[in-house]
C-alpha cells in the first residue's frame, strides 16, 4: 500500500473507484492478533490469540458475550471492538424487552453492518478499525458471520482474521467440509489447531488463547483456562498436519494412543 | 367554572398483598396470586413475585401493568450490570437501583408497591420496603398491598423488630428459624384472606437461602 493523493478523506473516491480510508481500516484488522471462528449445525466456536503488549501487562479482551445466544470475537482496534460490543449488547437487550424473544443474529449483523457503513460516508467520522466474528444461534441453527469495517458482512462456515490468519485459513479450508456434522469437541479441537497454526512455532498453551462456545441448549460462555489446557493436552501430543479425528470426548484414549510425539501419519498403536 | 376532571385514569389497582421476612441466613418473600379489578377477579393464578438476581427477589402489588414494566426494566438493567461487572447484582445494589428507577418517574409514578427480599453481601437476610416513588428502607420484615393494614400490625406483634430510633442501633433481623418464618407467613395470609376481599386464592412463598431459591404454594380461601 503506497501513499495516494485520494486517501485523506473517507468521503473522497479515488479515480479507480476505491475508498482508500476504508481499505486502510481493513488493514488495521490484519494488524490485530488472530481470531478464529468455526461452526457446525448446532455449535459455534470462537477462539483467539491473546497478545499482551508486554510481559508485565494483562492481555486485551477480544471475546465478548453479547447475549445468551450471541458472542463476538474481534481483531484490530480493540477499543472500537469494545464500543461495538456495547452497542450489540444494547440492541439485544432492547429487542428482548420489546419482543420478549432473542434478537436473531442475522438481524444484528445487518444493524452492525449499517452502522459501519455510516462511518464510510461521513466526512467527520472514520471507519471502525475492527473486524468482528459474530457467533450466534437462531431458529435455523448456528451461524458465524464476519463484519468488516467496510460495512460488508458475510456468513461463514469457518473463518480467521488478524495477523497470520492465513495459516489458520489454510487449515480450515482443508477441513471445513466436515464441520457441519462435527461434534462440539471436534469443533473445539479444530479451533485450537487453527490457533496453533497462527502461532507459527510458539507453544500453544491456555494462557495465550481464549476459547468460547455457543450452541443449541448451551448459552454463550468463555471456557476457563483449566478446561482449555486440558483440551490442548488431549491433542497436543499428536503433532502432525492432520491429527486423527478422535471420538468425541475420548481424551484418555488420545493420550495413550499418541505415545510417540513424532510427526507421522497415523498415531503410534496403543501398545501396553 | 368547575375544574376539569379526568374522564379516565391511567391507573388501576389489581389488589393483592405481599410480605417479606428477613432471617439470619434466609429470606422469605410471599404474595397471594389473586388479580382483581374493582369487585371482580381477573385471575386466581397470577404471580406477583419475580427473581431479579440470584440473591434478590421482588414482590409487588398495585397496578400489575406497571409492575410488569418495572420488572422488565430492572431485568434489562441487571443484564447490563452483568456485562459490565461480570457478576450478579447484590441485593443492596438492586435495592438502590429500584429506588432510583421509581423516582425517575416521580411525576407519573409506577403504581407499584414493592417489597424486595434477598441475601446481603454477607449472606444475611435483608428486606427492603418501598413506596410508589422510591422511598425505601432496609427492615427486618414488611408487607405491602391491600392486606398490609391487616398484616403489618400482626407482624409487628410477632417479630418485635427494634425501633430504628432507639440507641444503640440494633440489627433489623428476625431471630426466627426458616420454617417458623414460613409458618408465620402462612398464618398471616390465612388471616388477611378472611377480611380483605382482594387477598386470597393461593399463596406463593419463595425462600432464598445459601442453597438457592425454593418455591412453594398454599391454598387460600377463594371467596
Amino acid at each position: 500500500m503506497f501513499r495516494n493523493q485520494y486517501d485523506t478523506d473517507v468521503t473522497t473516491w479515488s479515480p479507480a473507484g476505491r475508498l482508500f480510508q476504508v481499505e486502510y481500516a481493513m488493514e488495521a484488522v490484519k494488524q490485530g492478533s488472530a481470531a478464529i471462528g468455526l461452526r457446525s449445525k448446532t455449535h459455534v466456536i470462537l477462539a483467539c490469540v491473546n497478545k499482551a503488549s508486554s510481559e508485565l501487562s494483562s492481555h486485551q479482551k477480544k471475546i465478548f458475550k453479547v447475549d445468551d445466544h450471541i458472542g463476538v470475537a474481534i481483531a484490530g482496534l480493540t477499543a472500537d471492538g469494545r464500543v461495538l460490543s456495547r452497542y450489540m449488547r444494547n440492541e439485544c437487550i432492547n429487542y428482548n424487552f420489546t419482543y420478549e424473544s432473542p434478537l436473531p443474529v442475522g438481524r444484528l449483523v445487518v444493524q452492525l453492518a449499517d452502522k459501519a457503513q455510516v462511518c464510510t460516508q461521513r466526512s467527520w467520522k472514520r471507519p471502525y478499525g475492527v473486524g468482528l466474528l459474530v457467533a450466534g444461534l437462531d431458529e435455523s441453527g448456528a451461524h458465524l458471520y464476519y463484519n468488516c469495517p467496510s460495512g460488508n458482512y458475510f456468513e461463514y462456515q469457518a473463518f480467521a482474521i488478524g495477523s497470520r490468519s492465513q495459516a489458520a485459513k489454510t487449515y480450515l479450508e482443508r477441513r471445513f467440509e466436515n464441520f457441519m456434522g462435527s461434534s462440539r469437541e471436534d469443533l473445539i479441537k479444530d479451533a485450537l489447531i487453527s490457533v496453533r497454526e497462527t502461532l507459527q512455532g510458539e507453544k500453544l498453551k491456555s494462557s495465550i488463547c481464549t476459547v468460547a462456545v455457543v450452541g443449541v441448549g448451551e448459552a454463550f460462555h468463555i471456557l476457563d483456562q483449566e478446561t482449555v489446557q486440558q483440551l490442548i493436552d488431549s491433542f497436543e501430543l499428536v503433532r502432525e498436519d492432520e491429527p486423527p479425528a478422535p471420538e468425541a470426548g475420548d481424551a484418555v484414549a488420545d493420550q495413550s494412543e499418541a505415545s510417540a510425539p513424532v510427526a507421522e501419519e497415523g498415531a503410534a498403536p496403543m501398545d501396553i | 367554572m368547575t375544574k376539569q376532571q379526568a374522564n379516565w385514569s391511567p391507573y388501576d389497582n389489581n389488589g393483592g398483598s405481599c410480605v417479606a421476612i428477613a432471617g439470619a441466613d434466609y429470606c422469605v418473600i410471599a404474595a397471594d396470586t389473586r388479580m382483581s379489578t374493582g369487585y371482580n377477579i381477573l385471575t386466581r393464578d397470577y404471580s406477583k413475585i419475580t427473581k431479579l438476581a440470584d440473591k434478590c427477589v421482588m414482590a409487588s402489588s398495585g397496578f400489575q401493568a406497571d409492575v410488569k414494566a418495572l420488572q422488565k426494566l430492572l431485568a434489562a438493567r441487571h443484564l447490563i450490570y452483568q456485562h459490565q461487572h461480570n457478576k450478579q447484582m447484590g441485593c443492596p445494589a438492586m435495592a438502590q437501583l429500584l429506588s432510583n428507577t421509581l423516582y425517575y418517574k416521580r411525576f407519573f409514578p409506577y403504581y407499584s408497591f414493592n417489597v424486595l427480599g434477598g441475601l446481603d453481601n454477607e449472606g444475611k437476610g435483608c428486606v427492603y420496603t418501598y413506596d410508589a416513588v422510591g422511598s425505601y428502607e432496609r427492615v427486618g420484615y414488611s408487607s405491602q398491598g391491600s392486606g398490609s393494614t391487616l398484616i403489618m400490625p400482626f407482624l409487628d406483634n410477632q417479630l418485635k423488630s427494634p425501633s430504628p430510633l432507639l440507641l444503640p442501633v440494633q440489627d433489623a433481623i428476625t431471630p426466627l428459624s426458616e420454617s417458623e418464618a414460613v409458618d408465620l407467613v402462612k398464618t398471616v395470609f390465612a388471616s388477611a384472606t378472611e377480611r380483605d376481599i382482594y387477598t386470597g386464592d393461593k399463596l406463593e412463598i419463595v425462600v432464598l437461602n445459601a442453597e438457592g431459591i425454593q418455591r412453594e404454594f398454599m391454598d387460600l380461601r377463594k371467596d
